[in-house]
């Protein structure tokens, strides 16, 4: 993970004071009147590439591709992706996001805002989010989702890259389901962030996760609480997880590992039941 | 026993023991403890009781555990009263402070048991073992049995100490091994008198058929009086 | 009222159900990661700052009036697995047994009726603090004080540690514990306008694995 991607021209972004870009991708998913999932809107920008890629089944897929060294310090980042009733939609990454130092030191943002309608499925399925020595980023992730919408989200923090130390990662992910918040929850790691690195947070650990799966069916038949890893005996230096109900039609996995490989490990066996 | 009601404050029951009636206005279980150090009994004797008296009484139990569920489970195992009856209180290894210092765990378990399955006429709280200063708060229990047994030590009733003198019933058990560890049971009656004045004492031998007698007798004339006060 | 109020519940004696739970540290003395006064330190620190400050936002905005019920909501938002709702639920109902007791309230009897298995703990401690005539801040450093000392008692019985260090650590700890609170009660002051989203919802990823794992344990010392 210490590639350079050189920073493509970003015919869609405005320049901060500070320096940073000013960046919004969106992508909205519409069934048309036969059911199938089109794309109406899916507009990239500043450092996001979308591509449209094969369709499975009926699922239309996505994948944010490249140009993903952003977010540098100063940069304010957006992606917003709807999938409007009766779709479906997977977007996935090409690539790890690398957050980076900025030439001015300050913070960079990147506020990622999902909504999915009735009867519509949205897979939020990126590469995870890789924290360099120096860098400062805040990032919030907001997800609406309609009474019966489901969701499968996934996000990975990785704090460092090889052999450095972390920079200073905050995010906040808020889950709202008709307006009611199922899940909030805050997390900030590396510098100015007081007891992050200690045995209640992370234990050591410089990886950590999490898988939500959301539906009507979690709420009729809540998920049984399933540990992983370390937390089910085995060596701890792999990482451990726990797959448990939150308080709402959701299963959420909570991982923690070593390093991004570990935590990936944990989190598709947990998905795979 | 405390048994008349003169608190003013009409809600007190939903927060204090003291209280003997239910939401509804009717007099609630009869809570008796039963501390008393480790290995003297505790457990045999709860079960002993459950079966000497479930036939003629609606019973429930609560184990206080010291760092299991062990005794619950054993109580379980054996079958004493079906499951649903009997709950568990976690104490953080420290029994006296769950039977005593702080009660509200313990509440909260001899509320749900009413719930549950009642209505119930006699709630046994069994105390994890603990030393011989442990004894239940009357907040929780309406009387209190301290069990010690004679392998322990034929002195005990000597030494005193809370339980030993102020427990509403002391069972001396296990006097069935009184030839074999050399003790001296008219000499321990004569010692538990000098603790307890008119305090009854109780000596059992509960590996033998109807050993718990004693036990269960006095609890029947407890619950006779808490039964005649009823308003 | 009188700020003294805040000395009887802070007390670790408040009879409230504390004394079971050791809040994480006893999966952490069982993984090694506690074992000693330094490593106590550090524990307490990691879980001051996640655990600690959501139950302080919590507690504050109970105190400072909000809804109790929607704040209750919002607890569960902020814990991810069923094992700390419980406890939470558990001692939240241990709590209004002991706060009815002492300072007897409408809003408290409110709550009561409304939560009858229990609201989370530090939603009922703060409404506690608000019937002994307490303010939000006040409500804040109780539940934070509570948050450290319930793991450094624990720690004292799990690992015989000296009780003279274990006490040292919740003194150099108090610092953070005054930043915790503050944050907790300036969450709690714009709450009031903006709603409970805005209080802290700091996660603590191994708090909540290992919650679970603790919880299916077959021997333990501790509820939780």
């Amino acid at each position: 993970m210490t590639r350079t991607v050189p920073r493509p021209a970003a015919p869609q972004a405005t320049a901060l004071p500070a320096g940073g870009l000013r960046a919004t991708a969106r992508i909205v998913a519409r069934a048309d009147a036969h059911g199938v999932t089109r794309l109406p809107v899916l507009d990239g920008g500043g450092p996001f590439a979308i591509r449209r890629i094969q369709s499975h089944a009926d699922q239309t897929r996505v994948c944010l591709i490249g140009a993903m060294s952003a977010p540098l310090g100063g940069d304010r980042l957006r992606i917003e992706a709807t999938a409007e009733a009766g779709t479906s939609l997977r977007i996935t990454a090409a690539a790890a996001t690398v957050a980076l130092p900025g030439r001015t030191g300050d913070l960079a943002t990147y506020d990622v805002h999902l909504t999915v309608g009735d009867g519509a499925r949205l897979e939020w399925l990126p590469e995870p989010l890789i924290s360099a020595e120096g860098s400062d980023l805040r990032m919030t992730t907001t997800v609406d989702l309609a009474p019966t919408a489901r969701l499968v989200f996934r996000e990975e923090q990785v704090l460092g890259r090889t052999g450095e130390r972390t920079g200073a990662l905050r995010s906040r992910l808020t889950i709202r389901q008709a307006g009611r918040t199922l899940l909030d929850q805050e997390t900030a790691y590396g510098p100015g962030a007081p007891g992050w690195d200690t045995s209640a947070v992370l234990g050591g650990n410089r990886a950590v996760g999490q898988l939500l799966l959301a539906g009507p069916e979690f709420g009729d038949k809540p998920v049984e609480v399933r540990l992983l890893g370390g937390a089910a005996g085995a060596d701890p230096s792999a990482g451990q997880a726990v797959v448990a109900p939150i308080a709402g039609p959701a299963a959420l996995v909570t991982a923690i590992a070593p390093d991004g490989l570990s935590l990936r490990r944990l989190l598709d066996e947990a998905a795979a039941g | 026993m405390h048994l008349d009601h003169q608190d003013g404050f009409p809600e007190r029951h939903t927060y204090s023991a003291a209280d003997p009636v239910r939401h509804d206005g009717t007099r609630r279980a009869l809570r008796i403890g039963l501390g008393g150090p480790v290995g003297t009994g505790k457990t045999a004797t709860v079960a002993a009781l459950c079966r000497a008296l479930r036939d003629e009484l609606s019973i429930a139990v609560v184990t206080n555990d010291i760092y299991t569920r062990e005794d619950a489970e054993f109580l379980r195992r054996e079958a004493v009263l079906p499951t649903e009856r009997i709950a568990a209180v976690e104490t953080g290894a420290c029994p006296h402070t769950a039977i005593r210092d702080d009660i509200s765990a313990n509440l909260e378990a001899v509320e749900d048991l009413e719930e549950t399955v009642g209505p119930l006429d006699l709630i046994l709280v069994e105390s994890g073992g603990d030393n011989l200063t442990a004894t239940f708060s009357k907040g929780l229990v309406d009387a209190q049995i301290f069990v010690i047994d004679v392998a322990g030590g034929d002195d005990i009733p000597r030494k005193g100490g809370p339980g030993v003198t102020t427990a509403d019933l002391l069972v001396i058990n296990k006097t069935d091994l009184a030839p074999y560890v050399g003790v001296d049971l008219e000499g321990m009656a004569r010692d538990a008198k000098a603790q307890r004045g008119e305090l009854p004492v109780a000596f059992t031998a509960l590996k033998q058929p109807g050993g718990v007698q004693p036990v269960a007798e006095w609890v029947r004339a407890q619950l006779a009086n808490w039964t005649a006060a009823q308003a | 009222m009188s700020r003294a109020a805040l000395l009887v519940l802070a007390d670790g004696r408040f009879p409230a159900g504390g004394h079971a739970h050791s809040g994480g540290a006893e999966p952490a003395v069982t993984a090694g990661h506690i074992k000693d006064a330094a490593t106590l330190e550090a524990f307490c620190r990691g879980r001051l700052h996640t655990a600690g400050l959501v139950a302080a936002g919590l507690a504050a905005a109970a105190a400072a009036g909000l809804d109790p019920l929607l704040l209750d909501d919002a607890a569960d938002a902020r814990t991810p697995v069923p094992a700390l709702r419980q406890v939470a639920r558990r001692l939240g109902r241990q709590m209004m047994r002991a706060a009815r007791a002492t300072w007897p309230s409408a809003e408290l009897d409110a709550l009561a009726a409304a939560r009858p298995r229990g609201a989370h703990q530090p939603v009922v401690l703060g409404l506690a603090a608000r019937s002994a005539g307490l303010t939000p801040l006040d409500a804040a450093h109780a539940v934070a004080y509570e948050n450290i000392s319930g793991p450094a008692t624990a720690v004292v019985r799990l690992l015989s540690l000296d009780p003279f260090d274990a006490t040292a650590v919740l003194a150099r700890l108090t610092v953070d514990l005054e930043q915790v609170a503050e944050a907790g009660a300036a969450a709690a002051q714009r709450a009031v306008t903006e709603g409970p989203g805005v209080l802290p919802a700091a996660s603590a990823p191994l708090l909540d694995i290992t919650a679970e794992a603790h919880a299916a344990w077959p021997v333990r010392l501790f509820a939780s």
